[in-house]
């Protein structure tokens, strides 16, 4: 392989050149350089020791809040990171400049390597050395025989076959040039140009996905993938803008799961319908059992159940008999036991004066826990599964700072309205399903009961499978070009004495051996093939004489 | 289904068991070191391959190859009759099969007291690895002389096992839902078995260095430079280990793309235990390219073997201790 490799040319310092001259030997030595050998392997250096801050550092891709974390906690350091892009390595400029150049140097390779390899495909094995005892691996035999040295040819050119061969006269010798092992080549050039099919399908896949998140209740709500907004995060690529997401529609029916007695998750599923291309026009719906590892894929899209949680449902019942239902996903703040918190805001119904309405908006909050156990009077959760749900809450009455106009989290109140005194808690309970409890102003809040809800991921990119494709294609390149082998052999048939054609004479029978790679290992194929050659030589079938014994393999 | 105590306990003896029979067989190599003044060097290049040709027709013939291969084990002379140093060899093979029989035994009772394949969590893994880097070596020690080697294959084993055992120990569980998955029982089973024989050309490498540091200068690594095989035969058992696991890796890669699909949404994600892997395999890559560069053979290309290796022990087992990441189902901490 190595020897179609030029070694990298060191151009002596030339007399005075035009400009553009000058530019075209720069021009040239660059290519030159970058396509050499040596470079290849440095840069896969290079790109080995970039890729290892993604390892090390937090990256937002990831896990924004923690690299922001990270830059607060190591002050001047951490900016500085943050400015040399360590904190998204793989979009960073010096990331894409290494595998921009690892890609040019990859075709710069392989252009004169596909080229050679043609070449070599159709060009003839090399002529016959004139003096086989010189090559690494050599047998002579000389024995009484009165075929002609084109039967002794014809008979080992029978054994072998699947060998490139040439045959060659030469003063009444006969000799056989042949050489095996070429796939070796074809391996090699598939690997690497499956490598650039790789890396380009990921790059445009890059380019071209998208990805959201939302959170659906398990009581038959709906998600369609019509909109951005639709989505609680969505992360596009380059050159998606989100108004052509691939339109499909999921309708969650239950969430179950499955836990051990210990409390370890066994398996999770959720009944759901979907419906996509003309049955969206029809409406027709199709059940999909969504669980861990078997995402629903539908319209190019693929849609993963990510987690789940609790939602408790509460019906406040105003003072002047209106009643509102409220249910909304609380977030579990401990997985092993879905311990979880919220709040569910009420409005009261029919007032439209903001100036009433922020002295009676409700907020419901506190814990919930499906397993509920009272230590000292907190709540805890002792299982994740609904056992024995309860509620421990803490009800606040007042302004929930809605109209403030800062984004508020779904999670929880908004503390500074509770600072400043506009909202105040008014009572504190802890209920199971169906019971209630009555504020000071004679609201009743029932904690009704508990669904759940999922978390879906919806993902999409379109190349994937290439990516795959090209993967399987490297690792296939990959294997057959570290197990061929390439090697050459050679066989000479002459008679001796050289004139001495038909009855009386002795055959001669010379073979030598040459392995092109350095995979050693050739010693012991050369002793079995050439006791296999000189035995068809001999016009013995093969295998009959006791074949000599080789060595262990190297 | 619950964890069967019994079982997981008698995993839990048979483990340590294990790893007292590669410490002792590690003695057992070191004390034939020890006796054996030299390495045996092994019937030389030139061999006569066809003397047994018969036949009428007076065939003389005459050859030379290389091969029988100078690293190939001689079968040493007939029984009773051996060197001290030869039967404590052979008996430290003896242990070392044993160790590997009891391992082994450790790994399937844990995967029948848990009722899942035993590769789920670092424990696990480290154990899996050291089976494999051991089996390894004795498939290795049919094909190469190099018996000599065994404690230095069972310094790392015994090292890592001593880790996992202790530091890393994990109660028998079953795992988590995302786990539950034929292509990641795939996926680890390959990945663990690639780490586990990348393991012995890690070993051969680093022994290639310090064979080379001592022919430059005798005065380094005195006592164990001699006793070690020749550069070329650690340089070739390097190699041809690493073609056989670097595929296997790369195969075991692929699988992990196709399963972090199926689970988490996309198939790669730079997540820290995916982005290790990609630099081991661009330095085994590296190393594969610079068997092929002038300049780069030999030392270089030996130093680039270790280092790949070390990457993967790295993301094998450190990566969960300090990062998190998706992968972090280590069961530590
Ligand atoms: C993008 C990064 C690259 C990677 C990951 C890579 C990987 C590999 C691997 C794994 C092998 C060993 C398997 C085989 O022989 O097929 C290999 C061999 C080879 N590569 Fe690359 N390669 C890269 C780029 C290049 C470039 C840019 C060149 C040209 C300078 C090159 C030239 C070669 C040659 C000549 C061999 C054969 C070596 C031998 O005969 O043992 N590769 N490459």
């Amino acid at each position: 392989m190595t020897t179609i490799h030029k070694p990298e040319v060191t151009e002596q310092e030339p007399p005075r050149q035009s400009g553009a001259r000058a530019l075209l030997a720069f021009l040239r030595n660059t290519w030159r350089g970058l396509t050499a050998m040596r470079t290849a392997l440095v840069l896969l250096f290079l790109l080995a020791l970039a890729a290892l801050p993604g390892a090390l550092l937090p990256q937002v891709a990831l896990n924004e809040p923690k690299v922001a974390q990270y830059i607060t906690d190591h002050g001047w350091w951490g900016r500085l990171l943050n400015k040399l892009q360590f904190f998204s390595v793989y979009g960073s400029v010096w990331f894409s400049a290494i595998y921009v150049l690892l890609f040019v140097s990859l075709v710069g390779c392989l252009l004169p390597r596909t080229v050679e390899y043609l070449r070599q495909s159709f060009v003839q094995p090399v002529i016959t050395p004139r003096n086989l005892a010189r090559l690494p691996h050599h047998l002579r035999a000389e024995f009484d025989s009165d075929a002609s040295v084109d039967d002794v040819v014809a008979a080992v050119r029978r054994q072998l076959r699947g060998w490139r061969l040439r045959q060659d006269t030469d003063n009444g010798a006969v000799s056989l040039s042949t050489e095996r092992g070429f796939l070796r080549e074809t391996g090699n050039l598939v690997f690497h140009f499956a490598l650039l099919g790789l890396i380009v399908a990921f790059a445009v896949g890059k380019m071209f996905m998208y990805s959201g998140q939302v959170i659906v209740l398990a009581n038959g709500s709906e998600f369609c993938n019509s909109g951005v907004l639709n989505y609680d995060s969505f992360t596009p690529g380059l050159r998606v803008d989100g108004t052509h997401l691939a339109p499909f529609c999921v309708k969650i029916n239950d969430f179950t799961a499955a836990y051990t007695d210990a409390g370890q998750p066994d398996y999770y599923n959720s009944n759901i319908q979907y419906q996509s291309g003309q049955d969206l026009v029809t409406n027709t719906w199709r059940p999909y059992d969504l669980h861990e590892n078997a995402p629903l894929r539908t319209a190019g899209d693929r849609v993963y159940l990510l987690g789940h949680g609790y939602a408790p449902q509460f019906t406040v019942t105003f003072p002047d008999g209106q009643v509102r239902t409220g249910l909304i996903q609380w977030k579990p703040d401990d997985t092993s036991t879905m311990l979880s918190e919220g709040a569910t805001k009420f409005d009261p119904p029919d007032v439209t004066d903001t100036s009433v309405l922020i002295t009676k908006q409700i907020a419901v909050t506190g814990l919930f826990a499906p397993s509920a156990v009272f230590q000292n009077g907190l709540l805890t959760s002792a299982y994740p599964g609904l056992r024995n749900p309860a509620v421990s809450l803490d009800i606040y009455q007042g302004d929930l700072g809605e109209d403030t106009g800062t984004g508020q989290s779904i999670f929880t109140i908004d503390q500074s309205m509770l600072a400043n005194g506009r909202l105040k808690q008014v009572d504190k309970a802890n209920l199971t399903p169906g019971q209630t409890t009555k504020l000071p102003d004679g609201t009743v809040i029932r904690f009704d009961n508990v669904r759940q809800w999922v978390s879906l991921q919806v993902s999409h990119d379109p190349t994937q499978v290439y990516v795959l494709v090209f993967a399987l294609l490297m690792l296939g390149g990959l294997i057959v070009s570290l197990t061929v082998k390439r090697r050459r052999l050679w066989v000479r048939v002459s008679r001796t004495p050289a004139d001495q054609t038909e009855q009386g004479g002795r055959t001669v029978v010379e073979i030598g051996g040459l392995a092109r790679t350095d995979q050693a290992g050739y010693g012991e194929e050369f002793t079995r093939l050439s006791a296999r050659l000189l035995d068809a030589a001999r016009g013995r079938s093969p295998g009959q004489a006791a074949t000599p014994t080789g060595g262990k393999d190297s | 289904m619950p964890v069967d105590e019994m079982l997981a306990h008698n995993s839990q003896y048979a483990y340590t068991a294990a790893v007292t029979i590669y410490v002792i067989s590690m003695f057992f190599y070191l004390a034939e070191s020890a006796f054996g003044r030299k390495a045996i060097t092994a019937a030389k290049a030139v061999a006569e391959p066809a003397k047994a040709l018969v036949g009428t027709d007076g065939a003389t013939v005459t050859g030379t190859t290389v091969g029988p291969d100078p690293d190939a084990p001689v079968n040493a002379g007939v029984r009773g009759n051996r060197p001290l140093a030869e039967r404590l060899g052979r008996m430290a093979v003896a242990l070392t099969v044993l160790g590997a029989t009891v391992h082994l035994l450790s790994i399937a009772l844990r995967g029948l007291a848990v009722h899942r394949w035993p590769l789920g969590n670092m424990y696990e893994f480290m154990s899996f690895v050291c089976l494999v880097a051991v089996g390894a070596w004795l498939i290795l020690l049919q094909r190469f002389q190099i018996r000599r080697l065994g404690a230095f294959v069972l310094i790392p084993v015994f090292i890592l096992m001593f880790l996992g055992g202790t530091v890393l120990y994990t109660q028998a569980e079953p795992v988590q839902p995302a786990l539950q998955s034929y292509w990641l029982v795939i996926h680890v089973t390959v990945v663990s078995t690639a780490c586990g024989v990348l393991l012995v050309p890690g070993v051969a490498s680093v022994l290639y260095l310090i064979k080379g540091a001592h022919e430059r200068n005798s005065a380094m690594f005195m006592r164990l430079g001699p006793k070690l095989p020749t550069q070329a035969t650690l340089d070739r058992l390097a190699y041809r280990t690493t073609i056989f696991g670097f595929p296997l890796f790369t195969f075991g890669v692929i699988c992990g793309a196709i399963w972090a699909e199926s689970a988490w949404g996309r198939f790669w994600g730079w997540d820290p235990k995916e982005t290790t892997a990609f630099i081991a395999w661009v330095v085994y890559a590296a190393y594969l390219h610079s068997r092929a560069t002038a300049g780069w053979r030999g030392n270089r290309a030996a130093i680039i073997n270790v280092l790949g290796f070390a990457v993967m022990v790295f993301n094998l087992f450190f990566i969960n201790l300090v990062t998190t990441g998706l992968h972090s189902y280590a069961g530590v901490g």
